[in-house]
C-alpha cells in the first residue's frame, strides 16, 4: 500500500467505513455497556465488521477504540486496560483487511470537560490522550481519527499526543456539528471556520466533520471547510437522525438517499468519505459506487 | 437597583468572584435575599438561558455563568431557608438506567436552579427505582429523564410506570427529553410532558408545577 497521506496528495478518493456500535448493538451488546468491552470478551465480531466494511469497498477501517482512552474507560473501570484494549481491537482490523486497507485507530471524545468550565485539567486529558495514542501506534495502526469533537481544546490535545508519539502518523480529525440560525457550531460554540484553522494549527494532516444530523447538512459544511481550508477532507455523516419506532431504532436515510446526496461531497472536493452512527456495509457499499473503484491496494 | 444589576450582569460573564462578592455585598446592606434571588441571580441566568437558545452563546459560556450562580446561591441559601422562602419546586434529574450521557442534562439542572427550582440531580445510569425513591422522599412536584440512546430510552416508561404502581402518578409529574427522545414518545409510554430543550424543559416543568 502506498502511504495513505501521499495517495490523498496525488488526489485519490478514498471511502471510509461505517457504523461500528450500530453493528455491536446488533450483535448482542448492551445498553450501556462500553462497544470496547466487545474487544475482549468477542474479538472475532470486530474481525467480522472490518471485513464487512472491507468487502463493502472502504478503503479505511476503524478501530473499536473511540472510548480507548483512559479517563473515558475509567467510567467502566476499565482503565487499566488501556493498552490491551486498544491493541486487541487494533489486530482485529488487521487480520480482517491485512495490508489491503489502512487501519485507522479511533479516537473519540475523552468524556470529560477541560477547566475552567469543567473539572479536568489539560496535562490530565494530554496525558489520557497521548497513553491511546502510544497504543494505537505502537500496534501498527497506518493513522488515527479523532473524532466526534465538539471542544477545539481537547481535539487539539488529542492531535498533539498522536503526534508526539509519533511525528510520522498522518492524523484525521473530524468536529461534530449542529445547525443554528447563525450557521454550523459544534455544542462548545465552534465554528466550521474555527475548527478548519485550530485543526490545521494543532497538526492535523486530514480534517472535517463527522455524526451530526444526516449527509445533506454535509454537504454544507464541507463547503464551509473547503472554503476556510485546502487539507484533505474527511467527512462521515450518520445516516441521518435516530428515531424510535416502536422498541426498535431506525435510521431514515437509506444508502441510495446517502449515496446520491455524497454527489454533493465529492463536488465539493472531500477525499475520503464514510458513514457515522446508523450506516451499514450497504451504505458504504453505495458510497463505494458513487466514489468510483480505483485499484485495490494502489 | 445597580448592585443587583451587576450581580446579573457578573453571572451572564461568568465571573464566579465577582457574583460571589456582590452577593455577599447585598446580603452585607440588607437587601431581602428574595430579592437578591430573583433580580440578581435569576435575572442573569435568564438572560443566559435566552442567549443559549438563540445559539448567541455555547455550552462553556452556560457552564462559567452556573458556576458563578452557585457562587450566590452558596450564600443566598442559609438565608432563604431562614427566612423560609420556598424554592418554585423540587425536581428530581438524571439520565436513566444504561445512559452515561450527561451534558444535556447538566443544562437542564443549570436552567431549572437558575429559574428558582431546588434540583436533585442524581447524576447518569440512574435506576427507575432510584428516582421514583428520590421524588417521594424529598417530596419532589417533578422527574426529569434524559436519555441521549434510543437503547436506552424504554427504561423512562419503567419510572412512569413505576410512579403509577406506586400510585405518586398524580403527585410526581414526569418530563422526558435528550437527542432522539420525542414528544410522540413521551405521549406513548405516558409521560406527562416533554422538552425539546433545556429552556423548554424549565418553561414545561413551570406548568408541571402551575408557576407559570
Amino acid at each position: 500500500m502506498r502511504p495513505l497521506l501521499t495517495r490523498l496528495a496525488a488526489g485519490d478518493r478514498l471511502v471510509g467505513d461505517g457504523a461500528t456500535g450500530t453493528l455491536l448493538l446488533a450483535r448482542g451488546l448492551e445498553p450501556g455497556q462500553p462497544p470496547e468491552a466487545i474487544t475482549l470478551s468477542r474479538p472475532a465480531v470486530l474481525e467480522e465488521i472490518a471485513r464487512l466494511y472491507f468487502e463493502a469497498g472502504a478503503d479505511i477501517l476503524e478501530t473499536n477504540t473511540f472510548g480507548g482512552s483512559p479517563l473515558k474507560l475509567a467510567l467502566h473501570g476499565l482503565e487499566r486496560e488501556t493498552d490491551t484494549l486498544n491493541h486487541a481491537a487494533v489486530a482485529a482490523v488487521r487480520r480482517a483487511v491485512r495490508e489491503e486497507a489502512y487501519v485507522a485507530g479511533s479516537c473519540g471524545p475523552s468524556g470529560r470537560l477541560l477547566e475552567p468550565y469543567g473539572d479536568t485539567s489539560s496535562t490530565a486529558m494530554y496525558d489520557s490522550f497521548q497513553r491511546q495514542m502510544a497504543a494505537l501506534i505502537a500496534a501498527g495502526v497506518d493513522c488515527v481519527c479523532v473524532e466526534t469533537m465538539t471542544d477545539l481544546a481537547e481535539a487539539t490535545l488529542a492531535i498533539r499526543a498522536a503526534k508526539d508519539v509519533a511525528a510520522a502518523i498522518p492524523v484525521l480529525a473530524t468536529m461534530t456539528f449542529d445547525p443554528t440560525p447563525r450557521g454550523y457550531f459544534t455544542i462548545m460554540g465552534v465554528s466550521v471556520a474555527a475548527a478548519a484553522a485550530g485543526l490545521a494549527e494543532a497538526g492535523a494532516d486530514v480534517i472535517g466533520s463527522n455524526c451530526g444530523t444526516g449527509v445533506e447538512h454535509m454537504v454544507a459544511i464541507a463547503r464551509e471547510f473547503r472554503r476556510h481550508s485546502t487539507l484533505p477532507l474527511l467527512i462521515q455523516p450518520n445516516a441521518g437522525l435516530p428515531r424510535m419506532v416502536g422498541d426498535t431504532t431506525v435510521y431514515d436515510e437509506t444508502p441510495e438517499f446517502m449515496a446520491d446526496k455524497a454527489r454533493g461531497l465529492i463536488d465539493a472536493g472531500v477525499s475520503i468519505i464514510g458513514g457515522c452512527c446508523g450506516t451499514t456495509p450497504a451504505h458504504i457499499a453505495a458510497l463505494r459506487a458513487v466514489v468510483g473503484h480505483p485499484p485495490r491496494g494502489s | 437597583m445597580t448592585l443587583l444589576a451587576d450581580l446579573s450582569t457578573a453571572i451572564i460573564a461568568g465571573d464566579d468572584a465577582r457574583a460571589g462578592d456582590l452577593t455577599g455585598r447585598a446580603i452585607a446592606q440588607g437587601i431581602p435575599p428574595k430579592a437578591i434571588l430573583d433580580d440578581g441571580l435569576i435575572a442573569g441566568m435568564t438572560v443566559v438561558g435566552d442567549r443559549f437558545r438563540d445559539h448567541e452563546i455555547f455550552l462553556p459560556d452556560v457552564l462559567l455563568a452556573a458556576r458563578a450562580m452557585y457562587a450566590g446561591m452558596d450564600l443566598l441559601k442559609p438565608l432563604l431557608i431562614r427566612d423560609g422562602i420556598p424554592a418554585l419546586g423540587t425536581v428530581v434529574i438524571g439520565s436513566v438506567r444504561g445512559d452515561l450521557h450527561d451534558i444535556g442534562k447538566n443544562l437542564v439542572g443549570i436552567m431549572l436552579k437558575g429559574a428558582g427550582f431546588e434540583v436533585i440531580d442524581l447524576g447518569h445510569d440512574v435506576a427507575p427505582a432510584k428516582m421514583v425513591a428520590t421524588a417521594r422522599e424529598h417530596g419532589a412536584s417533578v422527574i426529569g429523564m434524559s436519555a441521549l440512546l434510543t437503547t436506552t430510552m424504554p427504561a423512562m416508561r419503567e419510572v412512569v410506570e413505576l410512579l403509577k404502581h406506586e400510585g405518586l402518578d398524580g403527585t410526581v409529574r414526569t418530563i422526558v427529553g435528550g437527542a432522539p427522545v420525542t414528544e410522540a414518545f413521551a405521549r406513548t409510554i405516558g409521560a406527562d410532558a416533554y422538552g425539546f430543550d433545556a429552556g423548554n424543559a424549565v418553561d414545561v416543568v413551570k406548568d408541571l408545577v402551575g408557576r407559570r
